[in-house]
């Protein structure tokens, strides 16, 4: 089938679970080892709670799905230890192209900011994601990843939930005290709960096809076109993966026959049409898709929570699928643990729902519009679509206009009940709810990012011009906030390096070249309070422990 | 209260009528459908205030009822 990708087998290894006399119970046990199941599972266990996933199969993703991941995505992924293989492997690219007609239309890029550790976007190829997350978690000694192990039931009581589990050595019930389904667009887990997602079905199919070609050919950028010479009346789009394979998107319209339009025969004169009969390539897969905007109106449900595909989905314009469903994780996680330790009261894991649907919504949102600008539903949008891009060439006004897809930025969650209101202004693009930026950091004597120092614990950001902004009596309040049951680790932020006797939890880090107090437009005195998903959740002109410490209760739902 | 200016304000009005169907004259429907939504995008960047422009769209679409 691929050439390109040799799909491993995990084995399926009997559980002691399986032999027991008595449903054995576990803290928390995830269905799906999707990228978002693989994820949480890896982010229970460096949380320290014990993990089971459970994935009805025993490979990775098969065929062309997810390729384009967001700076935030491997933000996250870097938390979780597995950043640095996504990008070696993956396609770095900024800048992508939109071409009308004949002719390309404009440019733009997505990271014009400089000094942040990860580019605006890799493209990866999802197999290869998965493969690396399933070795990140077989290096957790607290995850346990079941092969072939089907979730066919579940229910659940104000105690616990029970799973009965079909594998080839039969039928095994588990029980757990959370539950996070991870078991993709078609849920069971859904379905068996009695809930549903809703939303829209666009009337389009999409033939996606991955290509293998020379490298010379295209650069690693992200081209869209419309109405293009080669697929007249549609919209192409092309992307470089890795191993010099190339992701072709044909919009096809609502009539075309999926099963005709997935035949070798009839996707390789389209692709010559596109590419020229001259230039040589290997079909690898393809596969005819049409799209869906929707969600579950609540992503709790009991002890169940639904996150990834199985809560949301959308349009693939935008890339905002495994994005934003790495999201939900590195949301819930953090709750999870608190409330599991008794740190936090239960209503915490609602703000999950409250906060992820937020973010749903702003995706979905995105989504269709992006949607609905590719595929004029009508004659009017249609000509006011072209006018547009005809528009685009010469004026520039236009180009905000045209939308090939919103690619996937974290929505900021402005209004999670988490938040605490800005002590004083602030003129930034980060905000409260929003991840904190990036940055070169110095933090102990090596380079590193800010990104890297953030997150799994609550975090302070205490920023001083000069030695004199710091009195003694701060910092043994950062030392009591680190101190704390639920401890704030903090960090002092200066320009230059400075002679003081630190208490623990409490270290210094060089703001190397003063990015990150620009762009957090911070002055001496200000202090940031991040939770553990690195979400700023509260801001001050001028430190306060009363005032850290209760920013921190309301980050945690007290 | 209202933005949008629905007194009176084209200093010569018959000639604003006769440039504006003259543009359209040797056109056909779909030519015009064009024409017209380079006409209105040009105009709503020009005006660039989003509430007049919601006020306009609503005004242009009362008693056109939904197919
Ligand atoms: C053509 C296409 C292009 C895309 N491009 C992008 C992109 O560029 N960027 C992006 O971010 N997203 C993209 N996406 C979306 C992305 O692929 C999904 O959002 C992502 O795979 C969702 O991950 P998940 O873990 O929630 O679900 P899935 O990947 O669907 O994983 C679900 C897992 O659960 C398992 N499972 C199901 N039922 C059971 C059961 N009963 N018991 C046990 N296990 C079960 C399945 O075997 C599977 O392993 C694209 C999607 C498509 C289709």
């Amino acid at each position: 089938m691929l050439n390109t990708y040799t799909f491993p087998e995990f084995d399926y290894i009997r559980s002691a679970d399986q032999d027991a006399a008595q449903p054995v119970k576990h803290p928390v046990v995830v269905i799906g080892a999707g990228p978002m199941g693989l994820a949480a599972a890896i982010d229970l266990a460096i949380h320290d709670i014990p993990v089971v996933v459970l994935d009805d199969n025993n490979t990775v993703s098969v065929g062309s799905r997810a390729v384009c991941y967001a700076k935030r995505f491997l933000d996250i992924s870097d938390r979780l230890g597995v950043g640095q293989r996504c990008v070696d492997k993956g396609v770095t690219w900024n800048v992508g192209k939109v071409f009308f007609e004949n002719e390309q239309i404009y440019s733009f890029n997505m990271l014009p900011e400089e000094h942040h550790r990860r580019p605006g976007f890799i493209n990866l190829q999802q197999y290869y994601l998965e493969e690396y997350y399933v070795d990140r978690v077989n290096e957790l000694e607290k995850a346990d990843l079941r092969w072939k192990n089907k979730v066919t039931g579940i229910e659940q009581n104000d105690d616990e939930v029970t799973l009965t589990v079909e594998t080839p050595d039969g039928e095994y019930t588990l029980k757990a005290d959370y539950v996070i389904a991870c078991d993709g667009a078609g849920s069971k887990t859904r379905a068996a709960c009695g809930l549903e997602s809703k939303g829209q079905i666009f009337h389009d199919r999409f033939l996606i096809a991955d290509v293998v070609m020379d490298p010379k050919k295209f650069p690693p950028e992200r081209w869209f076109w419309f109405n293009p010479p080669f697929h007249e009346g549609q919209s192409t789009l092309l992307h470089r993966q890795a191993d010099n394979v190339w992701r072709i998107d044909f919009d096809l319209g609502w009539d075309a026959d999926p099963e005709e339009e997935k035949k070798p025969e009839n996707i390789i004169p389209r692709v010559k049409a596109f590419l020229g009969e001259d230039v040589e390539f290997e079909l690898e897969w393809a596969s005819v898709y049409t799209f869906t905007c929707r969600r579950m109106d609540d992503f709790r449900h009991g002890r169940i929570f639904f996150a990834g595909d199985a809560a949301h989905q959308v349009s693939p314009f935008g890339a905002r699928g495994a994005n934003s469903g790495i999201e939900d994780i590195d949301n819930l996680t953090w709750k999870l643990q608190m409330v599991m330790n008794g740190k936090a009261g239960d209503n915490l894991l609602n703000t999950y729902s409250e906060e992820r649907t937020f973010a749903a919504d702003e995706n979905i949102l995105n989504s269709t519009r992006s949607t609905d600008f590719i595929t004029p539903k009508n004659g009017a949008n249609r000509a006011f679509r072209d006018a547009v891009l005809w528009l685009a060439k010469d004026y520039t006004f236009a180009r905000p206009l045209v939308n090939s897809g919103r690619l996937s930025v974290p929505p900021f969650l402005t209004e999670s009940s988490l938040n605490t209101e800005d002590d004083g202004s602030f003129d930034c693009k980060v905000v409260v709810g929003a991840p904190c930026t990036d940055g070169p950091v110095k933090r102990n004597g090596e380079d590193s990012f800010l990104l890297g120092a953030l997150g799994n614990v609550f975090n302070g950001m205490l920023f001083v011009d000069s030695r004199n902004d710091l009195t003694a009596e701060m910092v043994d309040q950062l030392g009591e906030l680190a101190a704390q049951d639920v401890p704030v680790k903090s960090y002092i932020v200066a320009s230059h390096d400075m002679d003081i006797a630190l208490p623990e939890g409490v270290e210094l880090l060089i703001d190397t070249v003063g990015v990150v107090k620009e762009r957090l437009d911070a002055k001496g005195g200000t202090f940031y309070l991040m939770r553990p998903d690195q979400l700023v959740t509260a801001r001050m002109r001028s430190f306060d422990k009363a005032a850290v410490v209760a920013a921190q209760n309301k980050a945690l739902g007290k | 209260m209202s933005k949008l200016i629905t007194e009176p304000n084209l200093p010569r009005p018959d000639d604003f009528y006769q440039e504006l169907t003259d543009l359209h004259r040797d056109l056909s429907d779909e030519q015009s459908l064009d024409v017209n939504a380079r006409l209105i995008l040009l105009l709503c960047n020009h005006i660039g205030d989003q509430d007049v422009l919601s006020e306009a769209m609503q005004t242009a679409r009362k008693h056109i009822p939904a197919q």
